[in-house]
């Protein structure tokens, strides 16, 4: 069902609380607009600490990456940020979306 | 995000509340929103919206772009009884995205041959409910027949709200269970909401039937339900 939580082992904000409560900085990313075929739907999270540690995910794992090294200048500066990643950009998916997938991801601190 | 936001936002996920985190896509600030506040205008609407659907997205507002994220809890379902109807019940159910969970203290029924790779207790309802308590999202199905196995979880499920309460029987058989009901001091308006003869109103004959009408029913009350802090949207939508 849609917006379901998993009350499982992922529960990313979850982390982020326990995290935040051991005195880590903490980033949360979020997926806020998809179009075409993304792989993970709006509202997943993948949340980052200042060591570059994360958990969760914003796509199939391909922009992950680009989304960490992004969370690093957001937990500096404090300044939430969109990005968004479609099929052109390097940093994109470079298999698996054949549909053309695109999504917009917001990027905050916690604190 | 507000560290307040995020231990509130867990603590409801974790009572088995729905909440909304509202984010401004703007300036980043964000408020949790329960099921049932107050928010007029537009906005509230789209957060109305977003409660039922249990879908999260942006809205635009004016010149604001806001985030919804939404967080509802799995929808399951209670079946008292581990009868012929569960057995049916148990996979439709599984194929709709509820998770569902059988409990009867007869043992003769409640055996892991009938129900393999079910959720069952072969206890008394009492004491299930008691360390696994119903809530607003999870309807409740007694298709025992039997009083001293049914009525306890009927009288617990209409008081803690869920959303979906069901009885299987004849209107004979129900108009005595409602007069059991108004014994245990249950209100009218409560003992109203319980759909009875259980099912929507599709000629199910067979126990695979009745599931399919019981498996309807319950996602009708789902998706009708009413938002707020009383969940009495069951009486509208079901169809005695």
């Amino acid at each position: 069902m849609n917006g379901v939580f998993s009350a499982g082992q992922f529960d990313e904000l979850a982390t982020a609380e326990s995290w935040m409560k051991a005195g880590r900085e903490v980033a949360i990313a979020t997926v806020v607009e998809t179009w075409g075929s993304a792989p993970r739907p709006v509202g997943s999270h993948l949340v980052i600490d200042e060591d570059g540690n994360f958990e969760g995910s914003v796509s199939g794992g391909c922009v992950e990456g680009a989304v960490v090294t992004e969370a690093m200048d957001v937990l500096r500066s404090g300044e939430p940020k969109m990005l968004e990643f479609g099929v052109a950009d390097e940093t994109a998916w470079r298999v698996g979306l054949s549909c053309g997938g695109r999504i917009r991801v917001w990027v905050e601190r916690v604190g | 995000m507000d560290p307040l936001s995020l231990k509130k936002v867990n603590e409801e996920r974790r009572n088995r509340r729905a909440v909304i985190l509202l984010t401004d896509l703007g300036d980043g600030r964000d408020r949790v929103i329960r099921e049932g506040d107050a928010i007029p205008g537009v906005l509230g609407e789209a957060i109305d919206k977003a409660f039922r659907t249990g879908k999260s997205g942006t809205v635009e507002i004016g010149d604001n772009r806001f985030f919804l994220n939404v967080h509802v809890p799995p929808a399951r379902i209670v079946v008292i009884g581990a009868v012929h109807i569960s057995q049916a019940l148990a996979p439709i159910a599984a194929i709709a995205g509820f998770d569902l969970e059988v409990i009867d203290p007869r043992t003769a029924f409640a055996t892991p041959e009938r129900f393999d790779g079910v959720n069952l207790h072969a206890d008394w309802p009492e004491d299930v409910l008691k360390t696994q308590p119903l809530d607003r999202y999870t309807a409740l199905a007694a298709v025992t027949h039997d009083p001293k196995i049914d009525d306890f979880p009927i009288a617990e499920a209409l008081r803690t709200g869920c959303f979906y309460v069901g009885a299987l029987g004849s209107r004979k058989t129900h108009a005595k269970r409602c007069e059991r009901l108004q014994a245990m001091g249950i209100p009218d308006d409560a003992i109203s909401r319980i759909a009875a003869p259980i099912g929507l109103d599709i000629g199910a004959s067979s126990p695979a039937e009745i599931a399919v009408a019981v498996m309807a029913e319950i996602i009708s009350s789902f998706r009708k339900r009413e938002l707020g802090a009383t969940g009495k949207a069951v009486a509208e939508t079901a169809t005695p």
